[in-house]
């Protein structure tokens, strides 16, 4: 009998969602009016999404279609007029602006939002900052006891994320490698290479051998985060919204948005939006860092 | 009319029987055809290298290779005994009572999913390897190892138990007729007669072991090390499923990460096919020299 009803319900329930979703889908239909193209860095892949599936259940009559690529891919496709908003990991070249130009369009730039990797300890963890360079070389395998970057006699267990992770390739550029393009140090071969952030937090919240890197937004308090200095002998500072804003944390960067020329209409629109408190709520629930709005 | 019900249902079985062998050589050749583009792309030397590092193509398999052998040797060796042990207590040596409730209790074992367990090792057993080990990490092969044993020992059990139990009792009244002890009869009659239902149990929870993902992706490290020497066991490694899981999701079609992927796929399919063959091989070979000796 149970069953029964139970079976009476999911029908209905199907019948129901079928219904609707067939009359909101006409109703869509005949709403949209314009398209918005939004294409580039994979880093900000789910971000951009998350904005336009908000965006349009706000503005029915708008539909943002976001694609991947690759940053660079973006700005090609900006400059060749074939999408309306570039998304980029890095800010746009100068002879890319002149390649623009040259196609009688000036890009404009928006900084959307930014990305900061907190370096993670286990609590009870003597040490409080590193230099770059010591992490450099605590991944790379060169350093394999805490005690040689101050710590105490404990091996050293290196944590990251997988490779196909975008936070991992900004990490192997930005930190492993000191930016340097033309460097092909690699991470140590007995790193571990944990499936999720929730791994990696499990692990150096237990472990008081562990370090890991995770987004900021990730961080949780059971954990030491450290601070981090960009040269040896300057300031170890820590990340916060305050220092990943005013660009005194090293390992932070910033998320862009280009448009060809001033937007317009929709596009301005979606913009304002996008610099919004509401919509940067959504930037801190994926784990980037908002910018800090006026 | 009794007829023709016969016929469709000989056809029906035959057909499903087939679609089997069908099946198997559709997948084998989907695998060759993403996987064998490898061996183009990629030369020889750099498949046996010891780096495994996609996004900058380092493809070598050695470490992944090394990482699938340690965790199903480690618990293979660990279910083996374990597995047939229960399932000798089960089948001869439980009173009937115990071994009503035994069974369907092993049974339900099988059926956790694979996904808790890993969990479970990652939050329980990892922690608890690392202290009393004195292990720098509890996410190593022995994590996955154990917990590749707790996977595969309900099917080892199962399927061992059924074979022990299959033995006629008339084997047994003529042991103990002859003044056979209890363990000289388990030792010496049950388990040679049982031997192929045993070999197959024991095939079936490597077989298990070796395909499983989820858990040993969780509690290994998936660092991927060549394993050298026993130390190895108690340090992180990557395995081949675990590559192939972590990976697929973001690599783009057809390219040469991809079709390494499939490649890996390939190897794992042949690793699984020579221990089928070998085991196949044996129990034939065990059973007509039985037939041998008794004619």
């Amino acid at each position: 009998m149970i069953v029964r009803i139970f079976l009476i319900h999911l029908l209905l329930a199907l019948c129901l969602a079928g219904c609707g979703r067939a009359e909101s889908a006409e109703a869509e239909a005949d709403a949209i009016q314009t398209t918005l193209t939004n294409k580039g860095s994979d880093t900000m892949v789910n971000l951009a999404l998350a904005w336009a599936e908000e965006y349009q259940s706000l503005h029915p009559e708008v539909q943002v279609s976001v694609t991947g690529g690759g940053s660079g891919t973006g700005i090609t496709a900006l400059a060749n007029n074939t999408v309306d908003i570039a998304n980029a990991s890095r800010a746009i070249k100068a002879e890319e602006i002149e390649a623009m130009q040259a196609n009688g369009i000036d890009p404009v730039e928006f900084v959307v939002a930014r990305d900061a990797i907190a370096i993670i300890v286990h609590l009870n963890n003597p040490i409080e900052h590193l230099t770059l360079e010591q992490i450099s070389d605590i991944y790379s395998g060169k350093y394999n006891n805490w005690k040689e970057v101050g710590g105490e006699d404990r091996p050293i267990v290196r944590l990251s994320r997988e490779t196909n992770s975008g936070t991992h390739v900004y990490f192997l550029e930005e930190v492993l490698r000191l930016g340097d393009s033309d460097s092909n140090t690699l991470f140590s071969p007995d790193t571990l290479l944990l499936p999720s952030s929730e791994g990696i937090t499990a692990e150096v919240r237990d472990n008081p051998n562990a370090i890991g890197y995770d987004g900021l937004g990730y961080v949780t308090p059971d954990v030491k985060v450290v601070g981090v200095a960009a040269e040896p002998g300057g300031e170890y500072i820590y990340p916060s919204a305050e220092t990943v804003n005013n660009q005194s944390y090293p390992i932070a960067r910033d998320l862009y948005m280009y448009t060809a020329g001033e937007p317009q209409d929709v596009e301005k629109d979606y913009l304002t939006w996008i610099l919004s408190a509401e919509a940067q709520a959504i930037v801190k629930e994926l784990g980037f860092v908002p910018i800090a709005t006026p | 009319m009794r007829n023709w019900k016969e016929i469709i249902l000989t056809i029906a079985i035959r057909a499903s029987g087939y679609s089997a062998i069908l099946f198997v050589g559709l997948i084998f050749i989907f695998l060759l055809t993403e996987g064998l583009p490898t061996l183009r792309e990629v030369p020889l030397a750099d498949l046996l290298g010891q780096r495994w590092y996609p996004i900058e193509a380092y493809f070598g398999l050695l470490p992944l290779l090394g990482g699938t052998l340690i965790v199903t040797l480690g618990a293979a060796l660990l279910a083996m005994p374990i597995g047939i042990g229960t399932a000798i207590y089960v089948a001869e040596v439980a009173p009937r009572s115990l071994r009503e409730v035994l069974k369907p209790f092993i049974e339900v074992m099988a059926g956790v999913p694979s996904v808790v367990l890993g969990f479970l090792g990652m939050l329980v057993l990892a922690p608890y390897l690392r202290v009393n080990f004195d292990l720098p990490t509890g996410l190593s092969a022995l994590s996955g190892a154990l917990l590749l044993a707790a996977i595969s020992i309900p099917t080892i059990v199962s399927v061992a138990e059924d074979a022990l139990d299959a033995v006629p009792r008339s084997y047994r009244d003529a042991a103990l007729a002859l003044g056979a002890t209890r363990w000289q009869i388990i030792w010496r009659v049950t388990l040679p007669a049982a031997r192929s239902g045993v070999l197959t149990a024991v095939m079936l929870g490597i077989g298990r072991a070796i395909g499983e993902t989820m858990t040993v992706m969780m509690v290994t490290g998936n660092a991927a090390v060549v394993p050298k020497g026993l130390g190895a066991l108690f340090s992180p490694a990557r395995t081949m499923t675990a590559t192939i899981a972590a990976e697929m999701g973001e690599v783009a079609t057809d390219s040469t990460h991809y079709h390494v992927l499939f490649f890996i796929g390939i190897v794992l399919f042949l690793i699984s096919l020579a221990i089928n063959v070998t085991a196949s091989s044996v129990v034939f070979r065990s059973r007509k020299r039985a037939e041998r000796i008794l004619s």
